[in-house]
């Protein structure tokens, strides 16, 4: 245990909290916007890139910073910026830019990766189907090959930001004779091909979030395919695991219980202060508790990437354990509130824009999204503890 | 920036846990207990070997002058093996107690009898914690009159320390005259807890702790980050042997841990527990490197292990069916050890209290 940081990462620490002396005021203030429709967004990015706090190990050739990579730094940065409270900066779409850089073509890195990290270019996931949530693998939309094109055919759902989005990374099964693993590829083409149609989904929180998205003979040129045919779902694999470890991240569950801490001060009932009620004072406790040791155990999974150690159960679980941490955050505002925790959207008395009930709601969103609460139990019960699998299924 | 046990760390832990592994099975266990010993001569000795006793005690009073973090890892093995040795209140709070407020003579005189095992210390802290069943420990003219409750190794100490009403903590021989003591059965029989009833008892004040209540808070974090590390290991077991119960056991000619219910406890479990053994590390680093956070931490520790612990103790015990719930299996003396843990120095409710005072909340 050592957990002081060498004077190369305390001199990187300082330039860090410089920049965000020096620029923190053009960060952004509102929610992230959508690429194209975010101006101010898209030049606070071009920024960070220019100084190496986004896309940071992306090669300058793709448009990055090139860096080489460092854990750390990465880290102090994330930490820097929660600090200071300015947008972070990112570097493409997290699971489609790793994907790219891993498996692309030098010819698809460089048509793609730029433009995405800069915001220019925006992307949606197209994976989950009607008939295919968690069982991915059985995904019946198809693709087949005449010419030089492929033909897609089918339908995808919960489609997040299809509508505002460039681009997509889809999943189709291009080999219908192949295992239900072995038959699948990995397309990307632009959303606004002939034979797309997008049609919105309103999420409980009111807002379209994701869609229905239908395809009809939907022509894509043939080398939009990344990695191999009938190699699809090893290469989304690659990104799934990317998407896992952002989701739950400790950094995030710190501000939310410092909003939740600072909330608890400010509302009171008969003038006495929400925090200084014991049921929810001890609620705020056990949740501070869990907080800390989910710091804990990130800085555990950190410490470990940086000897470019397998983490083992403790990255397991991040996701499982941080979205639920969240939901529960946020549900501890909600009943600590009373009656004034059900408003919502421009209701008069509304507090903290509604966040709390939207994120009430969203987390449970997160919940389920990018393998449900269940699927990961599954799998940390079946890849970690060594359970062995269900039986197979017989009619 | 390491968040990792150091390879020295690791050895110490691997070489303990070998040989608690070995010398101290659920065989010795119940043979100990059944004979009512809470003190297990053979472990105490071969523990002593490894300067196991001396672990925070500096190298000038005879001890290795380890730090805090290595004294939790001994507690976790020691949970591990539900050991029946006073290691918490002998070889960690009573030492803590004396560094902190101890005169010099007194520093003399029992860290180096305490390091190498000669005196077993029991620690008597009732007064400042959740007290009950008392109506105060007096002290006057070197002599203490009260009851103390849940004196933590009080049958098997050879001396006490005990706090009294002002929280100034005192020794006191275990044996003198007007010192009674009776063990208060619990669940646990792996460790005693006494009462001790003292009429006119002479009693060595540690001068340290008078207006000064630093010295006894830092006895009573210390014990209670043993106790969550104690729970820590315990829990890691249950999980172990409910894991390895699920892939042997077969109903419906298949083995219980394919059943998804079983599997999802197990998971469940090991979800839970893995961030708390992050906790653990970082509450006991921040003894000796971060003292502004670590009572804090010590709260956190305390109250989460205890609540996480009794989960895993409950989900452990019914993936076994039937089995876990008897004696014959034994699986009942880590559910017993995590309960034990659960309430001594302070129940998480309190403990969050305290915790959120501790903030300023
Ligand atoms: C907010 C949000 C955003 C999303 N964004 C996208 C996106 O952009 N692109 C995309 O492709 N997808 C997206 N998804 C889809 C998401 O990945 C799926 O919802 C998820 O994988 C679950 O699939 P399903 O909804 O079909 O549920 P189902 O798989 O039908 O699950 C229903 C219930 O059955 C349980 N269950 C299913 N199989 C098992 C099993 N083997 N063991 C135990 N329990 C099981 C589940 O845990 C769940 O409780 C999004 C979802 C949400 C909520």
């Amino acid at each position: 245990m050592d957990l002081a940081y060498s004077a190369e990462y305390d001199d990187f620490r300082s330039e860090v909290q410089q920049f965000l002396k020096e620029h923190g005021h053009k960060s952004p203030k509102g929610r992230m916007g959508w690429g194209k429709t975010d101006d101010e967004g898209r030049s606070w990015q071009q920024l960070l890139i220019e100084h190496g706090y986004a896309a940071r190990t992306i090669p300058k050739e793709y448009g990055g910073y090139g860096a080489e990579a460092d854990v750390l730094k990465n880290h102090i940065i994330a930490e820097e910026f929660v600090k200071a409270k300015a947008r972070p900066g990112h570097s493409g779409d997290p699971r489609l830019v790793p994907t790219l850089l891993e498996l692309g073509t030098e010819a698809q890195k460089k048509a793609y990766i730029g433009p995405t990290i800069s915001g220019e270019m925006t992307w949606c996931q197209g994976y989950s189907e009607p008939g295919s949530g968690s069982d991915l693998a059985s995904l019946s939309t198809k693709a087949v090959l005449e010419g030089d094109e492929w033909v897609i055919n089918g339908q995808k759902i919960w489609t997040s930001g299809a509508q505002y989005a460039d681009m997509i990374f889809c999943l189709v099964r291009t080999e219908p004779d192949a295992p239900k693993h072995q038959g699948i590829s990995y397309l990307v083409f632009k959303m606004d091909t002939p034979g797309i149609e997008v049609r919105p989904l309103v999420t409980m929180t009111g807002e379209a979030i994701f869609n229905e998205t239908f395809y009809t003979d939907v022509r894509v040129p043939k080398d939009q395919i990344i990695g191999a045919r009938g190699e699809g779902w090893f290469v989304a694999n690659a990104t799934l695991k990317h998407e896992r470890g952002s989701l739950g991240d400790p950094n995030q569950l710190e501000t939310r219980f410092g909003a939740l801490v600072k909330m608890l001060k400010s509302e009171k009932i008969d003038g006495k202060p929400l925090i200084k009620y014991p049921a929810y004072r001890d609620r705020l406790l056990q949740l501070q508790a869990r907080v800390l040791s989910m710091k804990c155990n990130g800085m555990r999974i950190l410490s470990a990437s940086i000897k470019d150690q397998e983490p083992g159960l403790c990255r397991w679980i991040v996701k499982l354990l941080g979205c639920e941490l969240n939901h529960q955050m946020a549900a501890l505002a909600i009943d600590a509130m009373g009656e004034l925790g059900v408003l919502y959207e421009d209701s008069p008395y509304l507090r903290d824009y509604g966040m709390w009930q939207r994120n009430y709601m969203l987390d449970l969103g997160l919940i389920i999204g990018g393998g449900t609460a269940q699927i990961q139990k599954n799998m940390i019960g079946e890849r970690a503890l060594g359970l062995p699998k269900e039986p197979k299924y017989k009619d | 920036m390491e968040f990792a046990l150091s390879e020295e760390q690791r050895l110490l832990q691997d070489s303990v846990t070998r040989y608690l592994e070995s010398q101290c099975t659920l065989d010795h266990v119940r043979a100990a207990v059944e004979n009512e010993v809470t003190k297990h001569t053979e472990v105490w000795n071969g523990l002593s070997d490894m300067g196991i006793h001396g672990i925070i005690i500096p190298e000038d009073f005879g001890g290795v002058g380890l730090g805090f973090l290595e004294a939790a890892l001994i507690a976790e093995a020691l949970g591990r093996t539900v050991a029946p040795v006073p290691f918490i209140a002998s070889c960690v709070m009573a030492p803590v107690a004396i560094l902190a407020a101890g005169n010099a003579s007194q520093k003399d005189i029992w860290l180096p009898k305490i390091a190498s095992g000669e005196t077993v210390f029991g620690v008597g802290v009732s007064e400042q914690v959740g007290r009950r069943e008392t109506n105060g420990i007096q002290f006057s003219d070197g002599k203490l009159t009260g009851k103390a409750m849940f004196v933590l190794e009080g049958m098997s100490a050879d001396m006490l320390i005990i706090a009294d009403d002002k929280g100034v903590m005192h020794i006191v021989d275990a044996n003198a005259k007007g010192v009674t003591r009776r063990n208060l059965k619990t669940i646990d029989k792996t460790r005693a807890v006494a009462e001790v009833v003292l009429e006119n008892a002479a009693a060595d004040t540690l001068s340290g702790s008078q207006n000064n209540t630093e010295a006894l808070l830092k006895t009573i974090d210390t014990g209670r980050l043993m106790l969550a590390a104690d729970t820590l290991g315990a829990s890691e077991v249950m999980i172990e042997k409910a894991v390895a119960y699920a892939k042997e056991r077969k109903q419906f000619n298949r083995v219980i841990g394919s059943f998804q219910a079983v599997k999802h406890m197990c998971a469940e479990m090991a979800t839970e527990l893995e961030p708390c053994r992050s906790l653990v590390w970082y509450a006991a680093h921040s003894v000796n490197h971060i003292p502004d956070e670590s009572r804090l931490l010590a709260c956190h520790a305390k109250a989460h292990l205890s609540e996480i612990g009794r989960f895993v103790a409950k989900t452990s015990t019914e993936v076994h069916g039937g089995m876990g719930f008897t004696d014959l299996l034994g699986l009942h003396y880590w559910f017993k050890r995590i309960g034990l843990d659960r309430q001594l120095l302070g129940a998480p409710e309190l403990i969050r209290e305290e915790a959120a005072v501790a903030q300023g909340w």
